[in-house]
Parts: C-alpha cells; sequence; structure tokens
C-alpha cells in the first residue's frame, strides 16, 4: 500500500512561521480587548502634543503626518457616500474647496492676527457648516436621480464651485489665497480626524446608517419599506460634506495657499482613490487607503516622474484583483460597536433558549 | 451680425470636437454600461500619435490621421482586453476606478516621453476667406467637414452593419445576445476601436487647430464631452451629437457675450438645470428598474 | 488576508523610517535650495533655471568651494521641481525649509508660483530670491502690503514693465488703440495687463479691448473675434511662450493683422520654436540681450554655451545673478545662518551681473534696473533699444 505523502513544508520556513504566528497572538490579544480603544486615543493626543511642542520627529515628518489626518478625515468623510451609501460622488473637492475658502477668508480679513490661534476650532468649524450647507445643492438632485446621472450632477456642482470662485476677485479668483497664517497643528489634525472618524462610525452603526446601508442595496425597495430615503440622503451629504469642508479648512491653515486649481477634479479622484484602495463600506479601510496613498506617494518621490506612472498601475491591478478595495466590505473590531460583534451570537442563543423552552 | 456669424463658426468647430469625443463615451456606455474615464486621455494620445507621425514619419495628412485612429483603436481595444474585461462582473464603482487609473497612467506615462508641450507643424496649410468681416479659415471648414463625415460614417456603421446592429442588440438587452451566436467579445471589442478610433480622430482634428499638445490636454475636454454625451442622453449616437453642439454653442456664446471667465460657470449650470428636469437627457430613456 | 495586514503596516513603518532618516547636508556644505517649473506648462523656464544654478554651484564648488568666515564650504543644492503647481511650490518650499533645512532657496519663476512659496519662505524665515518674478505681490506681505523680509529678487517689477511696454507702443509703434489679451488666472499676466492698461490710458491712448482667458485655454477664438470687432492699432499679450503662438496663429486665422507686443515672459527661445514665421517682426520687453553683453555678461554667456550648447535665456541669466546675489551676501554674512544671510543680503546696495546694474534701496526686496527692448527676426531675439526707469 502506498504510503500517503506528507504534505511538504510550503510558505515560510519553520522559524518564520513562529514569528508570524506570534505576531498573530499578540495582535488578536490587541483587537479584542475593547478597552484598548479609549487608551489609544488617548495616548495618541499627548504624543501629538509633545511632537509638536518638542520636535521629537523631523518637522517635515509632522508636516507629512498632518496631510495624513486631512486625507483620513476626506477618505473616511466620502466613504459614507461612495461605500455606504453606494452612490457615485466626484464632488467631493468642491466641499473641500467651500471649507478652504470660508475659512481662509474669515482668517485673512475678518479675524485679526492676534485672535487667529484662539479662534481656529471656530474658523474650522464654520468652513464645515458651510460645507455642509452647500451640499444641499447635490443633495436635492440627488433625490431625483440616481447612478450615473449623480455623478454628472456631482461633476457639474464641482465645476460650478470653482468657476463661483474664480470670478469672485476680492478673495483672489483663480489666482487664489496665499499667505495664510499656518494655524493648523499637529493636536488639531489628530482631533480633528478622531471626531471625524468617531461621529461617521456613530452614523453608520445608528438607525440612520441602516437607511444609508438599505439604500445602497436597493433604493426602491428601502423606500417601499418606510425608510425616509430622502432625509437619509440628506443626513449623509450634510455630514460627509460637512467633515469635506472641515478637512479643507485643515489643509488651507498647512499649506498657507489655496486656490481654485488645487480643488480640481484630479483632488476628487486622489481622494476617491484613496477610498477605493482602502475598501468601500469599511472607516479601517479609509484610513489604511489614506495613509497607504499619502505615505507611499512621499515615499516614492525619489522616482521623480515614475512615480505617478506607477501609483495609477498598481491602482489598476489592485482593483482587477480585489475589485473592492483592500479591506472590502470588512471592519476593524474596534470601530464596530459592542453589539454588532456578537449580535449574531446573542441572537443565536436567544434562540436556543427559546426552542430549548418551547421544544421540551 | 458678423460678430455673431462669427462666434457660431467658432462653436460649430469646438462643437465638432467635443462630438467625436462624446460619441466615444456614448457608444462604450452603450455596451457595458460603463464610463470609460480613459477616454479624454485616448484623445490626448490620438494628438500625440498625429505629432509622432507628422514629425517623424513625415507623413501628410491623411496617412497621419489613419496612423493615429488606428493606432489609437488598436490601444482602445488592449486597455478593454487588460483592464476591463476582468471587470466585467465586479461592482461598477470598481470598473471607474479602473478607468481613471487607466487614464492617470496614460497621462503621466505621455509625460515621461514629453515633458514639454510639443508643437505639431502643419499638415493643412490654411486660408483665409474674408465675406465682408465675416472670416472663414479653411481650417475651420476642414474640421468640422471631415466631423460630419465621421458621423456619418459612424451612424452608417450602427445602423446599416452587422457588426452595428450586434452593437444596438448588445445594448438593448446583453444576456440573450450571446444565445444568438454572436461573438460577444469580439463586438466588444469592435465597439471599443470604434469609439476610442472616433477620439482619436478628435485628438488629430484638435492638434490641427491648436497646435501645442500636451499630456493634460484630455482632462477637462473628456469631462466636458461625458456632460455632453450624457445630456444628450448617454448611450444613445444621436444624443452625444447633440449635447456636444449644445455644449459648444453655451461656451462660446457665453465667451462673446459675456465673459470668459463665467463660460465653465454657467454652460455647467445650465447643463446641470437640464438634468434635474430631464433627468435622463435629452434623448435619453428612462430605464425601468425592477425591485 | 492576515498576511496582507502584515505586509501592509511592515511596508508602512518601514517608509516611515526611510522618510524620517532625512539626508541633510554635511558637515562643511551649505545647502541651497532651487524650486523650478521643470514639468508643467512652462518648462523652458525651469530647464534654463535648474542648468544655470547647477553652473554657478560648479563654478563655487570647482573653485574649491565658497569661502564663508575663514572656512571654504562646498554647496549642496537641491531642486525641487514645482510641476507647473502653485500648491506644489508651497509645498516644495516647506519641503526645502524643513527636511532639507537649505540656507536660501532660489526660485520659483513664474510670478503664480513665486507668490506662495515666498509666503512660505516668509513664515519660516527663509531667504528667498526669485529669478524672474516681476509681479510685485512676490515681495510684498499678502495681508498688510509691506515689504516681506526674507523675500528678494532678480528682476525689475511689472509696474516699471507695464510703463515701458505701454510708452514703446505709444511712442515707437505711434499707435493710440491698443487692446490686450491676459491670462486671468496668473498673477503676472493680469498685473503687467492693468499695468500696461494704466500707462497706456495715462497717455493719452485708449485700451479698446481688455479680454482675459484662463491658464490652460487653448481656444481663444471668441476673445480674438471680440477684438478684431473692436479695431485696436496693436495687440498687447504678455503671456507665457506656450500660449503666445497659439493666441497669435488663432489671431492671423480670424484675419488680424496688426502688431503684437510682449513682455518678458515671451523671452524663452522656444517661443520661436512654437511660433514659427507668426511671430516674425514682433517686440517684447525682457531683462537683458545677449547679443548686446557687458564683459561680465560675456563670460558668463560663452561658459553657458560651452556647457549646455544654447545661447542663456533671461531665466537663466537672472538665475545666475541670483546666485551672486547669495555668494556676495554669505561671504559678508561670515557664518552659515539664514538671519545673518538674510540681513546681508538686505544690506547689498549695488550688484553687478550678467543682466546689467541692479540698485537695492533699504527696506524693499526689489531692484531697480533697466530694461531692454527685443524684436523677433528669423530664429533669434535681435537687441533694439533699451528702456531706463
Amino acid at each position: 500500500m502506498k504510503s500517503i505523502k506528507e504534505p511538504s513544508q510550503s510558505g515560510p520556513s519553520k522559524p518564520a512561521n513562529e514569528t508570524l504566528s506570534r505576531l498573530r497572538i499578540i495582535w488578536e490579544k490587541i483587537a479584542s480587548n475593547r478597552k484598548a480603544l479609549p487608551i489609544t486615543i488617548i495616548v495618541g493626543f499627548v504624543l501629538s502634543i509633545l511632537i509638536q511642542q518638542f520636535d521629537l520627529v523631523d518637522q517635515y515628518l509632522q508636516i507629512i503626518i498632518m496631510f495624513v489626518g486631512i486625507n483620513i478625515i476626506l477618505s473616511v468623510s466620502l466613504n459614507l457616500i461612495n461605500g455606504y451609501m453606494g452612490e457615485f460622488s466626484v464632488g467631493h473637492a468642491g466641499f473641500m474647496a467651500v471649507g478652504a475658502y470660508v475659512s481662509a477668508t474669515l482668517t485673512m480679513y475678518v479675524i485679526p492676527t492676534w485672535l487667529g490661534p484662539w479662534t481656529f476650532p471656530l474658523v474650522v468649524l464654520a468652513g464645515g457648516a458651510f460645507a455642509g450647507l452647500i451640499s444641499l445643492l447635490v443633495a436635492i438632485p440627488s433625490f431625483r436621480t440616481r447612478g450615473d446621472y449623480l455623478a454628472i450632477v456631482t461633476l457639474a456642482f464641482l465645476m460650478i464651485v470653482k468657476s463661483v470662485i474664480e470670478n469672485i476677485e476680492v478673495i483672489g479668483g483663480p489666482r487664489g489665497i496665499p499667505g495664510i497664517d499656518k494655524l493648523t497643528t499637529l493636536p488639531w489634525v489628530y482631533f480633528w480626524t478622531v471626531a471625524s472618524v468617531l461621529i461617521i462610525r456613530n452614523f453608520v452603526y445608528s438607525k440612520f446608517g441602516r437607511g444609508v446601508l438599505s439604500i445602497r442595496e436597493d433604493e426602491i425597495a428601502s423606500n417601499l419599506m418606510s425608510v425616509n430615503t430622502k432625509q437619509v440622503k440628506l443626513q449623509a451629504f450634510i455630514i460627509s460634506s460637512f467633515f469635506a469642508g472641515v478637512a479643507g479648512a485643515l489643509f488651507a491653515h498647512l499649506l498657507q495657499f489655496i486656490s481654485p486649481k488645487v480643488f480640481d477634479i484630479i483632488k476628487s479622484t486622489d481622494v476617491l482613490i484613496m477610498v477605493y484602495l482602502g475598501g468601500i463600506g469599511s472607516i479601517a479601510g479609509s484610513i489604511l487607503g489614506a495613509t497607504i496613498y499619502t505615505v507611499l506617494l512621499e515615499v516614492l518621490r525619489p522616482l521623480g516622474i515614475w512615480r505617478m506612472v506607477l501609483m495609477p498601475l498598481v491602482l489598476v491591478l489592485l482593483m482587477i484583483f480585489r475589485p473592492r478595495g483592500i479591506m472590502g466590505m470588512r471592519e476593524f473590531r474596534w470601530f464596530v460597536p459592542y453589539y454588532n460583534l456578537f449580535a449574531t451570537k446573542i441572537w443565536r442563543h436567544k434562540k436556543e433558549v427559546e426552542d430549548a423552552s418551547s421544544g421540551s | 451680425m458678423t460678430y455673431f456669424l462669427q462666434q457660431v463658426l467658432n462653436a460649430a468647430q469646438l462643437g465638432s470636437i467635443y462630438a467625436l469625443i462624446a460619441l466615444g463615451y456614448t457608444m462604450v456606455y452603450g455596451i457595458l454600461t460603463m464610463i470609460n474615464f480613459a477616454h479624454g486621455d485616448l484623445f490626448m494620445v490620438g494628438a500625440f500619435f498625429c505629432f509622432l507621425a507628422a514629425t517623424f514619419l513625415k507623413l501628410p495628412f491623411v496617412p497621419t490621421l489613419l496612423v493615429s485612429m488606428v493606432g489609437v483603436a488598436l490601444l482602445g481595444v488592449l486597455i478593454e482586453r487588460v483592464a476591463y474585461k476582468p471587470l466585467r462582473t465586479a461592482p461598477r464603482v470598481s470598473a471607474i476606478i479602473t478607468a481613471l487609473g487607466v487614464g492617470l497612467f496614460l497621462e503621466n506615462f505621455t509625460l515621461v516621453f514629453s515633458p514639454y508641450p510639443q508643437s505639431v507643424p502643419t499638415l493643412i496649410k490654411n486660408v483665409t476667406w474674408t465675406f465682408g468681416g465675416l472670416s472663414i479659415s479653411s481650417l475651420q471648414i476642414i474640421i468640422i467637414v471631415i466631423s460630419i463625415l465621421m458621423m456619418i460614417m459612424l451612424d452608417f456603421i450602427v445602423q446599416r452593419t452587422k457588426v452595428g446592429m450586434a452593437m444596438r442588440a448588445i445594448s438593448w438587452d446583453k444576456a440573450s445576445v450571446p444565445l444568438m451566436g454572436v461573438p460577444v467579445n469580439l463586438i466588444i471589442s469592435a465597439t471599443f476601436a470604434l469609439g476610442t478610433g472616433l477620439g482619436a480622430s478628435a485628438g488629430v482634428m484638435y492638434a490641427l487647430a491648436f497646435p501645442v499638445i500636451d499630456p493634460y490636454m484630455g482632462i477637462l475636454i473628456g469631462w466636458k464631452a461625458f456632460i455632453a454625451a450624457v445630456v444628450g442622453g448617454i448611450g444613445n449616437i444621436r444624443g452625444a451629437m447633440i449635447g456636444a453642439f449644445i455644449l459648444a454653442i453655451l461656451e462660446i456664446m457665453v465667451a462673446a457675450y459675456i465673459s470668459s471667465t463665467y463660460r465653465d460657470f454657467i454652460a455647467f449650470a445650465l447643463l446641470l438645470l437640464l438634468l434635474i428636469f430631464r433627468p435622463y437627457g435629452i434623448l435619453g430613456k428612462p430605464r425601468a428598474q425592477k425591485v | 488576508m492576515k498576511r496582507v495586514m502584515l505586509l501592509v503596516s511592515l511596508m508602512l513603518l518601514i517608509s516611515l523610517l526611510l522618510g524620517a532618516c532625512s539626508t541633510g547636508a554635511g558637515k562643511n556644505e551649505i545647502p541651497v535650495g532651487v524650486i523650478a517649473e521643470i514639468t508643467g506648462d512652462i518648462p523652458a523656464v525651469g530647464a534654463s533655471c535648474k542648468n544655470a544654478a547647477e553652473l554657478a554651484v560648479k563654478e563655487i564648488n570647482d573653485a574649491g568651494g565658497l569661502d564663508v568666515g575663514g572656512t571654504k564650504y562646498q554647496i549642496k543644492l537641491y531642486i525641487e521641481d514645482n510641476a507647473g503647481k502653485a500648491d506644489q511650490s508651497a509645498s516644495a518650499a516647506q519641503k526645502l525649509a524643513t527636511q532639507q533645512n537649505v540656507v536660501a532657496i532660489i526660485g520659483p519663476n513664474a510670478s503664480r508660483y513665486a507668490i506662495p512659496a515666498s509666503e512660505i519662505a516668509e513664515s519660516s524665515e527663509v531667504v528667498l530670491i526669485s529669478p524672474w518674478s516681476t509681479n510685485p505681490k512676490t515681495t510684498l506681505d499678502a495681508k498688510t502690503d509691506e515689504p516681506k523680509q526674507y523675500v528678494f529678487r532678480a528682476a525689475f517689477i511689472d509696474p516699471f514693465q507695464g510703463r515701458v511696454v505701454a510708452k514703446f507702443a505709444l511712442d515707437n509703434l505711434e499707435t493710440t488703440k491698443a487692446a490686450v489679451l491676459y491670462d486671468v488666472a496668473s498673477d503676472y499676466n493680469k498685473g503687467i495687463a492693468e499695468f500696461f492698461k494704466q500707462t497706456y490710458e495715462e497717455n493719452g491712448g485708449t485700451v479698446v479691448a481688455f479680454e482675459t482667458y484662463t491658464t490652460g485655454d487653448k481656444d481663444f477664438s471668441a476673445q480674438l473675434t471680440k477684438i478684431k470687432d473692436a479695431g485696436p492699432e496693436v495687440i498687447f499679450l504678455p503671456n507665457y511662450y506656450s500660449e503666445v503662438p497659439l493666441q497669435i496663429q488663432q489671431a492671423h486665422r480670424l484675419g488680424i493683422d496688426v502688431p503684437f507686443l510682449g513682455s518678458d515672459s515671451w523671452g524663452s527661445a522656444e517661443l520661436i520654436k512654437l511660433c514659427g514665421a507668426d511671430c516674425e517682426g514682433y517686440y517684447f520687453s525682457t531683462h537683458y540681450a545677449p547679443d548686446v553683453a557687458t564683459p561680465v555678461a560675456t563670460k558668463f554667456i560663452e561658459s553657458y554655451e560651452a556647457t549646455y550648447g544654447v545661447v542663456p535665456d533671461d531665466v537663466a541669466a537672472l538665475t545666475y545673478d541670483s546666485f551672486g546675489l547669495l555668494w556676495q551676501a554669505l561671504q559678508s554674512a561670515g557664518k552659515v545662518d539664514r538671519q545673518a544671510v538674510r540681513d546681508a543680503l538686505a544690506s547689498i546696495p549695488k550688484y553687478e551681473g550678467v543682466t546689467g546694474n541692479m540698485q537695492f534701496v533699504e527696506g524693499s526686496g526689489d531692484p531697480i534696473k533697466s530694461a531692454v527692448i527685443l524684436q523677433v527676426q528669423g530664429d533669434k531675439f535681435v537687441w533694439f533699444a533699451n528702456a531706463n526707469p
């Protein structure tokens, strides 16, 4: 009788396997400990203040980290519309532009310089609020149109915002606003990033969030099931554009220069890439996508022109082999509310109890 | 009056170029329900092939046009096979992102080889005739005439040939066409070849009219032609042509009578309004959705 | 899936670490930054700037280094490409100021890129010298309109240049009706168009058409038709070398046959290459004329031609002069320190450079210089006249 062949040792060699599994065990331990999340947030906040004050990290690296934070806010907010709600919006740069311009105008022309750092959070809020208001221009048409036509609406919106800004000479017109005070600091970026992630995550797992998901699956059916699609769409757009405006305000006070050209279709495309790279319908995915995209673009800088040739190639390959993005529709355990994680288990347990009590 | 007519001529020239690009968008959408966002960049590649053929191969106008169209058609088919085919069953947005990625790749790849704006040598000598204040340049006439010829040719292919019939069949009901013995993949490739070839011819026309080309020229024009196709009713060939000319007229008239800086703003705002009141475009048909 | 996550996080860690190790300049090296438009819409400008920068640094390094306060330093050049984008100019300035810790930044050249970068330089307290920017806003604070402390330039400013061209149109070309087509999205074009209009109308002329377009536009038929309708005797095109050929060719196609005037943005050899016979005989104002060179200029022109095979244009000459100013400032400062260099630069009263004599006034970063008028003849630019302030 022929002996059954032993499966040959495939994959990494034994010691590497062991370290991998050890890392995996550590990861599991951290991931399943829910209390770690608030602690991480606080530690992060303290770190951001320390790094800022004592230049623990290269100043240039600090700028990169701040850009990563801004991109995270952008991609998480766009994920709400494109990922969770299943629409295709290319107008995100337009909301960012509104936030940037409103905040820059306030800082440059309204608020005296010495008051700047103290009123910064209000300025950012104002930027976000205006962006939220403008989102009505997109949300209302979205009631009637869907799919590709909504893409057009958002595109037209983007062009209109750009054109309107170009025609307002008081705020620099097409030449932009140079010399904005550098009010964005690492702690502020950290604060707004955490705020956006928390708020959007809470929205997604709430009653309205369920509505958003149902619209993605089948809008007409969800309408029939008494989901108030108009209200849900309105809220989703307002929240998404609010944070885009916040990101825009932070961006303006970091780069110290904005112009309509900065917020064009290419900017929107950048955010789209971050969202789809990281994975639609996943907050951790957006964070991942934003981080990878920003860092990779920085790291590949020595490649010069080839950097921008390589990046879309990688994107295309990724889409072909993993069309839903890196994280797909999966979510990092910390972001899922406690109940949802164990919902199925609890339900099954309840059912078993019921069966046991009724069956016998 | 002559001022108005002069501007109408300008609009006709611009509209012809938009129309050729919009047709490419609309054809691909009609067959695959996919927006090929790399189309604007294929238009740019067409212009660059024209530049290469005219400068290095020193070909006269007609061979340059053919070389450009065939070259881009082949490129279009290649892109379809490599990048879009694997995504036919994937969620639609992935295909769109892939298209955006392909477009970015084309732009930056061309940038590597041509970081300078390039000047296209004159292929057709220009003659300007003046009729009492109205200047008509032979170049304008040639562009308009060739574009109209292309559109007629396309209409003929789509309405009167077997291949065109297959294309229309696929756009109506994708699932049952293979059952009728139609080689779907071949037809899809043919559609891409035709659509991108037209885009390339638009690139050549554009290079004739505005002989300084650069790798980013396709972006804005591509998006404008896309809007034109949607306004006319995406998937509808005649609609694409109508939409393109409407957009061109709006743009030129706004620049002529109001101000060039309001050009884009008013054009897009009016298009937005049109879409709000006629969400499926001028000649588009609402698609019934089953719940 | 887990493997992917692990790989990704490893990648991120490695890249962060790589980024953290900045490659600074060595002990006896002075880091100098250059921001140039190497790719984008005006790459000929960036190429000239880069070439002149490398030539200037090579001259110093080959001679053993720059003697600052007794020690000889080699110059380490960091060249950043702003890709023809204003926001990238700003981030390039940030990068040079924080990552490479340069003692001074030379560039960007076009005013619309120089202005955002200059604001970053000002807030980071790094010296910035723009070789070619002529719009006054580059050296003025955006909020207060006071002169900036850390920003200087090697070129004259547009209030002067606009006046020069206007006077030329009125006196030499003997016209009374002019039209202007300019890029409203670019500070330089808009600025000089307005200065031109102001002087032209103050001296009895009328600007019959004042049309605009946006950077990147290729179709000027609508605006040119409007201009034609207004019946000007001369048309002023203060636009960059990659746009002017298109504008002139389209104008000719519409049957416009009046002469065209330009400004220093015409100065690149690429203009003739792109424009061909359409630009024959037209005039423009610029910074220097290679065919009527001073001994200082001749030395530079010969050296540049020997290295790069072409005659240097105004961007190259001005970049070389910017470096000259920087060397002088470093030597009189005696130490490699941003503040010291700034103070030394601000106290230079006169400098004789390739582009002529520059006089600096205390408190302003703008030199007082003369301009020249060149004419397009055949395949080169020929000196026509001088214009003094």
